[in-house]
């Protein structure tokens, strides 16, 4: 067993929620006053109402989760590097920087954010980008440090971090703006364009004099052309580029049927008879845009991924001279074989051995391991990974580039930047469609050609007209971003709709193991002992911060608890004390077998790889319980369901051999698709292997990657599709495709169900286009399209597909 | 009918004007988050 500390503050009685975050707490007995559950909330309620911002806790929507700070002391923000790397100064003298902040997720974060001038003075304004996680502040410098304003945001639980992508957002920002822009003006002109028609086609069923027609004809030539030579250009460029590159995609048809119809048009106005279709033209060019629109932004959102990644490691490091003087100089310079100081509380900047003091590691970062690790002189520690306890000295064995971070985060940006484009269906049947489409106006034009030269103009041109793809081009994009949105709600947050097509292709399925089958906490797995026990071992375990006592405190949450004095830790051992008159004793078997040397200890039943705790009372041993990483109670249903769906299950743990096959097996993996002790690289390396397994033909399986720690980052980039588990590290939630705020599997199910139901409202949407389109080449052929068949055809089959992708039934929503 | 020589391009300037409006607000940034201000404002009253 490891330490035992706890603050002296005594709780006891059944749990009030915290008055912070709302999770359980021990504390009732202290009346109407605030409870907290853990003294990081009761840091940041205190913060928050010093400042006269009390009116947070009125909100009902809060944050439901307990803060989580990272403790750091955020120095190297005030460096000169970093000053220089990330902070502008405009004009007035006033500071401006850009931060990635962990944990927003709601409009009480927003407001809470925004008010930090009032928490720290100095600050100007403070202005989050939801969205995008990012806050930008502005500040005096000379009234207050940038340290103290990240401390600040640290202890209400929104970690900062330097946001890195400063110029590709700026660059995204303007192609949006750019896309906004042209949609706006489409559709402007698509409007009026309409309005036009409409007067003509009740001018034809009436009788309008011949000027009044010629004017509406020729306001739609003027109104089609800027949106042709503006906003519609987009296409005519991207197909002229496909044509050169000897490809076609969807673009090709897109613009050989705009082209025909200005053409037909153009000549139509000016002859003063026969079908002008430009309404048809301006309304395809408005909804085609919005159609790309869409599309682009669900595939950026998956893009976005690696930047938050490198704002792990702080910028500089405590260099420690001959002499024995420090200076701070920038992380990525320290040679190797250089000794940094490390302060506690500090993230490491370097990779190296400890060469002074011991102090206890928190490894997270790279192993997904909760715990804290204790390190001595020799050992080595990582950069990235956070110095808890005390001051260490570490000689320097690899800097910035060479890190293990560095190079475990190398690999997750290859991984993503590799991961080949997934062809859509849409793409791929509109390369076949442009052929059939060219094939057909061939036959047409030659067949009429024998009775009627402009005949057989004519029905070409319509032919081309009639089978625009603006339904198929669609279908995809419409489709995938309503089920994304209905995800979202569902809990499941999908970025970029790709991969829901990929999804929709079972292959292979690899699992990491703690925290994604098991639950990651120290859990009560077995408990052998009286029930009227329980108060007893939850009064000696309320004021303890050890993963133990949190278990026994989760586990029996129900239950009331008595109150406890005299109570004594030992580190490593366990705990005593006083309770209703009895001595109650509680550790490992070797703390109670110190105590209690005549009492009989008996056989431990459990696995080598639970934690056991003996409960011993006046000398007389009464209870036994045991700890360990529980498995997800849903994890073995769930995964029972996704294998009979055709996924094949593939456990890759970091953990030991014996326990991940203990664990797998209770959850159906056979031998050969257990695989454990895996490094970060080799999980990367094995998923990487599959991927290539599945092929890269134009559909290939699936090979998607389920985990939640930096650890399982790299394999996550690798994947086809990479998934993040609820809980899981912030960066490796950024690196997944897909990110989950949906406790257990049981998200995993309703992913696999949602992707096979997307698709099927794809397939449906491109059959109506399809459908659509068949129709309108019978009648261009037989020469039967009038402009008012066009003008209802047109826009009804792209109706059709919004209605169809609005109403799909993807993703249900989640219930509880 | 000719009010419509004089209505119709009327119509267009109108349409022209609005389109002016929403250029403005697109290239000054509003459109750059549109989740964020929607949130403020339900807290606003605070």
């Amino acid at each position: 067993m490891a330490t035992m500390v706890g603050p002296a503050t005594v709780a006891s009685a059944t749990a009030a929620p915290c008055t912070h975050c709302g999770l359980p707490t021990l504390s009732g007995d202290c009346g109407d006053g605030p409870a907290f559950c853990c003294s990081a909330c009761a840091t940041a309620y205190a913060l928050i109402n010093a400042h006269g911002l009390g009116a947070y806790h009125r909100f009902t929507e809060r944050r439901g989760a307990a803060v989580r700070p990272s403790g750091r002391g955020f120095s190297d923000f005030d460096h000169e590097a970093f000053q220089q790397r990330y902070v502008t100064i405009d004009g007035d003298g006033q500071a401006h920087v850009e931060l990635a902040l962990e944990g927003v997720h709601c409009a009480s974060c927003v407001w809470l954010i925004e008010r930090v001038p009032l928490l720290v003075t100095g600050v100007v304004r403070a202005e989050l980008d939801m969205r995008h996680n990012r806050a930008s502040v502005t500040w005096d410098p000379s009234a207050a440090a940038l340290s103290a304003i990240a401390r600040t945001l640290d202890a209400l639980g929104y970690t900062p971090h330097p946001y890195r992508g400063g110029e590709r957002a700026a660059m995204r920002r303007r192609d949006d703006r750019a896309m906004l822009i042209r949609i706006g003006v489409a559709g402007a002109i698509a409007t009026n364009a309409m309005l036009a028609a409409l007067a003509i086609y009740a001018g034809e069923l009436n009788t309008m004099d011949a000027s009044s027609l010629a004017l509406f004809r020729w306001i739609s030539l003027g109104l089609t052309i800027p949106t042709l030579v503006w906003p519609g250009r987009l296409f005519f460029t991207s197909a002229w580029a496909a044509l050169r590159a000897r490809t076609v995609h969807m673009d090709v048809p897109i613009a050989l049927a705009l082209a025909a119809a200005t053409t037909r048009g153009v000549i139509n106005t000016i002859s003063g008879s026969g079908p002008i279709y430009f309404d048809g033209v301006c309304v395809l060019v408005f909804l085609l845009l919005v159609g790309r629109f869409l599309q682009a932004r669900g595939q950026r959102a998956a893009t976005d991924a690696t930047e938050q990644l490198f704002a792990l490691t702080p910028a500089t490091a405590r260099l420690i001279a001959v002499d024995g003087a420090t200076l701070d100089v920038p992380a990525d310079a320290v040679s190797v074989g250089a000794t940094i100081a490390v302060h506690a509380g500090e993230t490491i900047p370097v990779d190296g051995e400890v060469i002074a003091g011991a102090s206890r590691i928190n490894r997270a970062i790279l192993t997904g391991e909760s715990n804290d690790v204790r390190v001595e002189i020799g050992d080595t520690v990582y950069a990235g990974t956070l110095n808890r306890s005390a001051a260490l000295q570490v000689r320097v064995t690899a800097s910035g580039d060479d890190s293990r971070l560095a190079r475990i985060l190398a690999q997750v940006d290859e991984g993503a930047g590799r991961r080949a484009p997934v062809v859509l269906l849409a793409d791929r049947l509109a390369s076949r469609l442009v052929l059939v489409v060219l094939s057909l106006a061939a036959a047409t034009f030659f067949l009429w050609l024998r009775r009627d030269a402009t005949a057989a103009w004519d029905n070409t041109i319509a032919l081309l007209i009639s089978t625009c793809p603006c339904a198929l081009a669609l279908a995809t994009p419409l489709a995938m971003s309503a089920a994304v949105g209905r995800a979202a709600r569902a809990g499941i947050f999908v970025k970029g709709g790709d991969a829901l097509e990929s999804l929709s292709r079972p292959g292979w399925l690899v699992l990491d193991k703690t925290g994604t089958l098991t639950l990651g906490e120290t859990t009560l797995v077995t408990w052998h002992g009286d029930d009227a026990l329980r108060p007893m071992i939850l009064a000696l375990e309320a004021t303890s911060t050890h993963p133990i006592a949190a278990g026994f405190r989760r586990a029996w949450s129900g239950v009331s608890v008595a109150t406890a004095t005299m109570v004594e830790h030992t580190i490593g051992g366990g705990v005593a004390g006083v309770v209703n008159g009895h001595q109650l004793m509680l550790g490992s078997p070797r703390f109670i077998a110190s105590k209690l040397p005549q009492a009989p200890l008996g056989e431990h039943t459990t696995q080598d790889e639970f934690t056991p705790v003996v409960i011993a009372i006046d000398g007389q041993i009464v209870g036994r319980a045991s700890f360990g990483d529980a498995v997800r109670p849903d994890a073995a249903s769930s995964l029972a369901i996704l294998r009979a769906r055709g996924w094949k299950t593939i456990l890759l743990s970091g953990d030991a051999d014996a326990v991940s096959r203990r664990i797998g097996a209770s959850l159906g993996f056979t031998p050969d698709e257990i695989f454990a002790e895996a490094s970060p690289e080799e999980k990367a390396a094995r998923v990487a292997a599959l991927v290539a397994r599945a092929g890269g033909g134009k559909a290939p399986p699936c090979v998607a990657m389920v985990g939640d720690g930096v650890n399982d980052a790299a394999a996550i980039a690798a994947a086809t599709v990479g998934i993040g588990v609820h809980g899981g590290a912030e960066a490796s939630l950024a690196t997944a495709d897909v990110a989950m705020t949906r406790e257990g599997l049981g998200a995993l199910v309703a992913l696999d169900e949602g992707a096979r139901r997307s698709m099927s409202v794809i397939r449906r949407n491109i059959i109506w286009a399809f459908g659509y389109n068949a129709v309108g080449v019978g009648l261009a052929m037989t020469g039967h399209i009038t402009p008012l068949v066009a003008a209802i055809l047109m826009p009804v089959s792209s109706l059709t597909v919004v209605l169809a992708s609005w109403f799909g039934r993807t993703f249900t929503p989640e219930t509880r | 009918m000719s009010v419509l020589f004089i209505v119709v391009p009327l119509a267009l300037v109108i349409v022209a004007v609005a389109l002016a409006g929403y250029l403005w607000a697109v290239r000054s940034g509003q459109m750059d988050d549109l989740e964020t201000p929607g949130l403020r404002v339900v807290r606003d009253d605070e």
